[in-house]
Parts: C-alpha cells; sequence; structure tokens
C-alpha cells in the first residue's frame, strides 16, 4: 500500500488509529461503526483487500491483504437492561469482561464458545462457534437480536433490533451470524441475556466412549433438562478416559430433583464438581480446543456421533474432541491435518450428509478448502450472489468455498 | 389474465385445481385481516411438489408474478394477490413426509395443518412448539414465511428457532435446499434467512422441523389484578427472578369480558383489569418450585388471586379463553384489526396506558390479550369497515400505537409480519440502507421480482443498492 494511501486512512482516523502488524502490514484500529465505514470505504475505492481481526485469539492473522483492521477498540458495553435482559455492545468487546459486566447485574450471557477469554463477541458471532451450552440454550444464532454491520463497499447496515421478538422485514441477522465475515463486518451487536440461574451444578462421568455415548442417549431418552451433555476426548479433558459432562441449571429443588434423576438413570458414576471446579473444568475445555492448529466443526446428530467420531478418527485421527452428545448433536475437533486428509474427509462426510466447517485453521488450509467447502443443491448460487451483494469488489479477504481443483 | 397462462396451469394440475371465475376466487380476496382486500387474476393449487415446481416454472416463463398462500390465516395482508398475479395455493401439499422420533425431526409438505403436526407426534411424547392462535387452521409453510409465534415461543422460540432444513423452490422454478437435518448449518445460515421472508424468496416445499419432548409436567396459573400497571409489573419481577415460563399471557378487562360473555367463558374474574396466564413447564420438582416463587411474586405484585391448575382439563379450561380470545372478540363488532407489536418488557406499563390514551382519543373498542413475556402486544381494535369514518379512525390509531412503541425502542411486528398491512412502517425502524440491503437481498433469491410483489419493503424508502447478475450454478456443487 502506498504512503499516499495510509495517509488517507491516517487522515480519516487519526495517527493513534494506524499501528503496523507483526509483518509490517498496516492495521487499522477503528474504534466506531463510522470509521470503520471510512475505512472499509477507502478499501472498496481502491481495491484493497482487508484482513478483519477481532482479538486476535482465534484465527491466526494471516489472510493476504492490503490492510488490516482490527475490531479490538470496539470494546464498550453500549447498554445493559436487566428488566429486559438485554445488552448492546461493540463487536470488539471480550468475552470474559462482558461476562464481568453482565455479572455485576445478575445476568449472563448464555453462551460459552471455544477459545480464550479475551476472545471477542464479534468472532463469536461471525464464526457462529457456540459451546457444549448450546444443548439448553440454542446455537448463536438464537442469542442475536441485532446488528451493526459494515458492508465491503462501507455502507452501514442495522438488522434487528432490541426486542426478543421482531420479525419486522427480512433477518438479515442470521446471515452475518456463522458468514465468517464474508458478508460484513460486525461492529455492533445486541444480544439476548438471562438471569443468573440460582443453582449451577457440574457433574461429570469418565470411562470408554461408547459407553458414555450410549449412556448419552439414555439420558436423552429419560428426557432429563440438562443445559449441557458435553462429550470430551481424553486428549481435551486432560484425563485418561472420555468424559461426559454435564451442567444442571435452575432452582435449587429443580436441580437437586434433576441430579437424583440423572443418577438414577446411569450405569456410570457422576462426580460433583465444586463451583470452583466446574468453573475451572470448563474454561480449560473451551481454552483446549486451541491446542491444535486447526478446530472442524461437523454437523452429527447423536444416533450418528460413535460412525462419525470413528470417520474423524480414522481419516485424522482422535484428537481434542468435543461433542454434543444430547439431542442437538454437533462435533467440535481439533488437531493437525493437511489438505488431503481435510478433503478426504469432507468427502466421507458428505456422502453422510454431514456438514463440515472449517472453524478454525492457516491461511493456507482456509484459502483451499474454504469454511464452508461446498454447498447443497442450488446454494452456491445464492451465496456468491449475496457476497457480490455484500462485498461487491472482493475487498473482504474470506475464503467460504474450497479452490475449485480442489472439490 | 392471459388465458394461455390459465390453460398452461390448467395443464399441469387438471382445470378442477384452477380457479378464475369470480364466485370461485372471492374466498381468496382476504386473508385474516380485514382492512385489504384483492382479487387474484387466477387460483391455482398445485397437489404435488412436482406439479408445484411446473407451475412456478410455468409463471417464470410467462413472466407472471405470483403469491403463495397457505391458509389464508394471515393477518398482514401477506397473501393477497392482485389481478395482474396468480395465487398459489398450497393446501393441498399437506402431507407429513416423515416423524423420526430418535432424531427429533419431522419433514412436512408446507400445507400442513400447524396442529396437525404435534396431534402425529404425539403418540412419541413429542411436539412442534411454535403455537400460533390460528394453529388449528394456519399451516406450517405459512408459518416458516411469517416467522410465526405463539404463547408457547416465549421459552422455546419462535418458528426460526425450530426449523432445520428447507427444500425451496425459488421463484425461476430452480430448487436449493437450504440448511442440513443434522446438528448444524451447511454453509451460510440461508435457513435463517428464509424464514420470515414472507414468500418473497420463494416456497418451502419441504420444511425438516426440530420436535422436542412433552413437558414432564406441566402448571397454568391464573391470577387477576386490579391494574394493568401491576399486572405488567409481575411480569417483569417474573422474568428478573430467572424463571422463563413456558407461556406468560396477558389479558385486559376489555378482553376478559369478551371472552366471559361468549361460548368459550374460562371462568376469568370479569372484575378485574387484567388478568395473567403463566404456564411452567419441565420437570415435577422444577415445575414445583417455580410455582411457589411466581405465586410469591404475583402476589407481592398486587394480584387479587392467584389460581393453579395441574390437570389437563382446567389448564385447557384456563387456556381456551385465552386461544379463542379472538374469536369471542367478534360478538363486539363484525371486524377485528389485530395488531401487533413488541416493546421491551420493562416498558409495558407505560406503553399499555399510552394505547389507552390512544382508544380514548379515537374512541374505539380496544381489548388487549398478548404474550406479555415476550413484550408482544395485540390491541386489537374491533370495528365496522363498513363506516368510513370508523375505518379511518381505526387506521390512525394503528399509526400512533405503532409509532408509540417504536419510540420506546420496540418493533412494528412481533409475529404477523409486514405484508401489505405494515409496509409504510418499516421506515420507522429500519434506515434506507438497511431497507436497501433487504431489497438487493431479496433480488438474490427472486431478481426479477415476481414473488409477492408490493410487500414487505416501501420500495421509495429503499436506498439503491446494485444488483449482481445470476449466475449458473457451478458444476462443482454438491447434493
Amino acid at each position: 500500500m502506498s504512503d499516499s494511501l495510509l495517509a488517507q486512512v491516517r487522515d480519516a482516523l487519526g495517527a493513534d488509529a494506524i499501528e503496523r502488524d507483526p509483518q509490517g502490514l498496516p492495521r487499522a484500529v477503528p474504534d466506531s461503526t463510522d470509521a470503520v465505514a471510512q475505512v472499509v470505504g477507502l478499501a472498496h475505492e481502491h481495491g484493497w483487500k482487508l484482513r478483519v481481526e477481532g482479538r486476535g485469539t482465534w484465527f491466526p492473522a494471516d489472510a493476504p491483504a492490503d490492510l488490516a483492521l482490527s475490531t479490538r477498540a470496539l470494546d464498550a458495553v453500549e447498554f445493559v437492561s436487566p428488566a429486559d435482559l438485554v445488552a448492546g455492545m461493540k463487536a470488539g468487546m471480550p468475552l470474559e469482561l462482558l461476562r464481568r459486566r453482565l455479572g455485576d447485574d445478575g445476568m449472563w450471557l448464555a453462551l460459552d464458545p471455544p477459545g480464550r477469554p479475551e476472545r471477542s463477541i464479534g468472532s463469536v458471532l461471525a464464526t457462529a462457534t457456540a459451546g457444549p451450552l448450546r444443548q439448553g440454550f440454542g446455537p448463536v444464532r438464537d442469542h442475536v437480536l441485532g446488528l451493526t454491520v459494515v458492508t465491503g463497499e462501507g455502507r452501514v447496515v442495522r438488522p434487528g433490533g432490541r426486542v426478543v421478538k421482531n420479525v419486522a422485514g427480512f433477518d438479515l441477522t442470521k446471515l452475518q451470524v456463522g458468514g465468517f465475515g464474508a458478508f460484513g463486518i460486525i461492529t455492533e451487536c445486541t444480544l439476548r441475556l438471562r438471569a443468573v440461574p440460582r443453582a449451577d451444578r457440574t457433574l461429570i462421568a469418565r470411562g470408554p466412549r461408547d459407553h458414555l455415548t450410549s449412556l448419552a442417549r439414555a439420558l436423552t431418552a429419560a428426557r432429563l433438562s440438562l443445559s449441557t451433555l458435553e462429550l470430551f476426548s481424553p486428549a481435551i479433558a486432560a484425563e485418561s478416559d472420555w468424559v461426559l459432562a454435564v451442567r444442571l441449571l435452575g432452582t435449587d429443588e429443580g436441580v437437586l430433583a434433576e441430579t437424583g434423576r440423572l443418577e438414577a438413570a446411569s450405569d456410570l458414576p457422576w462426580s460433583p464438581l465444586s463451583h470452583e471446579r466446574a468453573a475451572s473444568f470448563w474454561h480449560l475445555a473451551a481454552r483446549a480446543v486451541l491446542g491444535g492448529l486447526v478446530t472442524l466443526r461437523l454437523g452429527a446428530l447423536q444416533d450418528g456421533l460413535d460412525d462419525t467420531l470413528d470417520l474423524v478418527a480414522g481419516v485424522l485421527d482422535e484428537g481434542l474432541v468435543t461433542a454434543g452428545a444430547g439431542s442437538t448433536g454437533g462435533i467440535r475437533w481439533s488437531g493437525e491435518a493437511n489438505v488431503a486428509a481435510l478433503r478426504s474427509l469432507r468427502r466421507s462426510a458428505a456422502a453422510r450428509e454431514i456438514p463440515v466447517t472449517l472453524e478454525r485453521a492457516p491461511w493456507d488450509l482456509r484459502h483451499a478448502l474454504g469454511h464452508f467447502g461446498a454447498y447443497r443443491e442450488g446454494v452456491s448460487q445464492l451465496v456468491g450472489r449475496l457476497r457480490g451483494t455484500f462485498d461487491p469488489s472482493g475487498v473482504l479477504s474470506v475464503a467460504l468455498e474450497a479452490e475449485p481443483d480442489g472439490r | 389474465m392471459n388465458a394461455g397462462v390459465r390453460e398452461a396451469l390448467e395443464r399441469i394440475v387438471g382445470p378442477r385445481w384452477v380457479r378464475h371465475r369470480r364466485a370461485e376466487l372471492a374466498t381468496y380476496t382476504m386473508d385474516g385481516l380485514p382492512t385489504h382486500e384483492e382479487w387474484p387474476g387466477i387460483v391455482v393449487l398445485p397437489g404435488t411438489r412436482e406439479e408445484l415446481i411446473a407451475v412456478l416454472r410455468a409463471l417464470h416463463a410467462a413472466e407472471v408474478p405470483f403469491v403463495a398462500r397457505g391458509a389464508g390465516t394471515g393477518l398482514s395482508g401477506g397473501a393477497l394477490a392482485g389481478e395482474a398475479m396468480v395465487l398459489v395455493t398450497l393446501t393441498r401439499l399437506n402431507r407429513i413426509l416423515q416423524v423420526d422420533p430418535v432424531r427429533r425431526r419431522a419433514v412436512v409438505e408446507p400445507g400442513v395443518v400447524n396442529a396437525r403436526l404435534s396431534d402425529a407426534t404425539q403418540p412419541f411424547g413429542l411436539q412442534y412448539v411454535p403455537d400460533p392462535s390460528s394453529q388449528t387452521a394456519c399451516t406450517i409453510g405459512g408459518n416458516v414465511a411469517e416467522n410465526a409465534g405463539g404463547p408457547h415461543c416465549l421459552k422455546a422460540g419462535v418458528t426460526t428457532n425450530h426449523i432445520v432444513e428447507l427444500e425451496v423452490i425459488l421463484p425461476d422454478g430452480s430448487l436449493a435446499r437450504l440448511g442440513s437435518a443434522h446438528g448444524d448449518q451447511w454453509g451460510p445460515d440461508l435457513v435463517g434467512l428464509f424464514v420470515g421472508s414472507e414468500g418473497m424468496f420463494g416456497i418451502a416445499c419441504a420444511i425438516t422441523v426440530k420436535l422436542e419432548p412433552v413437558p414432564a409436567a406441566i402448571r397454568t396459573l391464573l391470577a387477576d389484578f386490579m391494574s394493568v400497571r401491576a399486572a405488567s409489573e409481575a411480569v417483569s419481577a417474573i422474568i428478573a427472578a430467572g424463571v422463563v415460563p413456558a407461556a406468560l399471557e396477558m389479558m385486559d378487562r376489555a378482553c376478559v369480558q369478551a371472552v366471559e360473555s361468549s361460548i368459550y367463558a374460562a371462568g376469568y374474574p370479569t372484575d378485574a383489569a387484567a388478568v395473567l396466564l403463566v404456564e411452567l413447564d419441565g420437570q415435577p420438582e422444577a415445575v414445583a418450585s417455580e410455582d411457589v416463587l411466581v405465586q410469591r411474586l404475583l402476589l407481592a405484585a398486587g394480584a387479587r388471586h392467584v389460581r393453579s391448575a395441574t390437570e389437563a382439563g382446567e389448564r385447557a379450561r384456563l387456556w381456551q379463553g385465552r386461544k379463542k380470545a379472538f374469536g369471542a372478540m367478534g360478538r363486539i363488532a363484525p371486524d377485528l384489526a389485530v395488531q401487533d407489536a413488541v416493546v421491551p418488557r420493562s416498558t409495558l406499563p407505560d406503553i399499555l396506558e399510552r394505547i389507552d390514551a390512544i382508544r380514548r382519543h379515537y374512541d374505539l373498542y380496544i381489548s388487549n390479550v398478548f404474550h406479555a413475556g415476550d413484550g408482544n402486544l395485540h390491541p386489537n381494535i374491533s370495528f365496522d369497515r363498513r363506516d368510513a369514518d370508523l375505518a379511518t379512525r381505526v387506521k390512525e390509531a394503528s399509526r400512533d400505537i405503532m409509532a408509540a412503541c417504536v419510540a420506546v425502542g420496540g418493533s412494528i411486528t412481533g409475529e404477523h409480519g409486514v405484508g401489505k398491512d405494515k409496509m409504510d412502517y418499516m421506515p420507522l425502524i429500519f434506515d434506507a440502507e438497511t431497507l436497501g440491503a433487504m431489497q438487493a437481498v431479496r433480488r438474490v433469491f427472486d431478481p426479477a421480482e415476481r414473488a409477492n410483489p408490493g410487500k414487505v419493503l416501501p420500495v421509495h424508502a429503499c436506498r439503491e443498492w446494485h444488483c449482481v447478475p445470476a449466475t449458473r450454478e457451478p458444476l462443482a456443487a454438491i447434493r
């Protein structure tokens, strides 16, 4: 990028909002939606490629670009409404800070995504990376009420709203959540919250994988009210065996009764974790996902869990695995893998109608494989046109699809 | 309408399923909203997925716009078609294609009636949760188009939270398979984008829904209050205490009196200013402990009496009044303008007083029956549309109510959709750029803008976005 163009960014944002990344690439650090729009507008006008970074804790910051844009200065909570259980914030807000801020008002965001505690909320939304709590509280999209998005042209779009129920207009928030930034940059969000539950109990059971998946099926059939029912591989749980972890949330009486029901329906002993140990268990499990360079998520339901885990272990390796063992399903795998192995896994999974999303990987893998690889019938054209609509000159450096020769 | 189009449609579905005489078309001139009326050119009723595809292809070839319609219970004028349009009625596509109790999924055609689906899954102890008041008539396809809600959506979410995969026929007659019945999206969340698109992105011909277990225990509480404000404050107190009821509904005195003087009488106290229906569900112990907590909160907020029902018959009776409230209002006046708006829950006390002031200003009969737990209001105006002056006041009052809800940070619709009725309100909550983005996304699915034209988006208020030309589907795409 020429000095004169860089000067334009500096003029728009102020000198403090420009820095160099470790490779010497200029990086803009805007602190408002308008400032993001100005930078992206310039990029669109001059044909620059832009790499969007959150707080740099999830993806490596390695997408080829003329300019990096970090959302880390977008770190304010804008409003909190305990009576409505709604909060608005900027997208660079770190999760841990947000958790503390909401906790002050007796509220929490029922999302426990993988990664580090300082990960930005925008990163979680853009990648739709939900954690074990999706069993009880749904995927990331269910927590999002409204967004502010800067498109690849620098247009500012504000879909959704601030209320918990809203069907006005087309739901463009859904396109952005899990869009990996290909349809714009999320700069602000309004989220749905919960009141902190009176009782919060974590119990774990250890055993061979097949035994635990069978137990999970029995618990589902017994219709327990579990907020999480997550399976962890030995490597990710730092245990000698597989671990099944349950989290019960609600009233004291409800959680107590559910614990009794859980034990009665199980043929393995459950170990309750103290409050501190439970917090550390979930924290370490979320962080351990970063133990490999590559993270994948596979859509597999409970009845296909064993088969899909076998497939992953066969094509890749056992790796760092967490899996939704309850009715929501979903497998997350982290480890090391090359392009050929990942292609092979995608092919085998597609034959079973299982989507494989590349959540996290170095650019060469993201570029070769795409976050989504290939789509089902009729979708490719729609996605292509949506990208053309929200990023007509291809400013946003994001690889959604596999390279054409690699499918 | 061009006779060639009619003949083409008759060749596809047979002459019996193409309606074009004025008397036949009369049925289709309105949906559930009495303030709009339009006569479609032709009504076609395809009986199979293949016929539906052929119909859309024929209309595409003839460049004729179309409107999809389910049972016609919509409340925003969304399924009205003008003379130059074909109304594609989907009620014959009413097969439940699959129920998979292990995976908790069902696949249905768009014309399946909402309540029929839960009836079919009941033997497995499963249910389809979204339950619009019209659930004994409305169709799942219509629910998908409108992103319909219902009383039991407070805890479990609205239609969009229960749809995982859609086979969609785009307006040019091509097919797209959105989402995945498995545990994750496949690609960007196009299912989420499609649900609530009000028939402007295409027609879903196979809908895969999530099923949920029927709760082990259910309790329904009825509390009555001497002031609307106290009842509204009780709503916030319950939610703030960390209880998420399955449903939390409010009815004001006008509504209660209408119900109690109808055949749907449920035993609500007619002298109360407002009643709350609170339904708790889940495991028995959790429900019992929440019941104690909620009763305490209701009484602390000023409830006169609280009744708690566990027996199914008694619960059904308490619900009957709520579910049939709209029917009961039919006794008051020939027409009912069912309004739909959302406000932040904390503003309920103020907004209900504001609505009452608007009622007095325009000298109207307004009854409120609504989903208080999520702030989703339904101020219903009883009137007679033959009285032109009255109809004008209804329109003006509706606009004032919407403006008041938007002013406190709300939305113009929580579950009924925008349709034709609320297009003019869209600029109250979306700027020109966001409206332009919606218009551009619509063109992604429907470049020729022939699916349900003239709805949702006030075109004059949309900023211009460029269009991306359609390209052919790459050969490498997989199923």
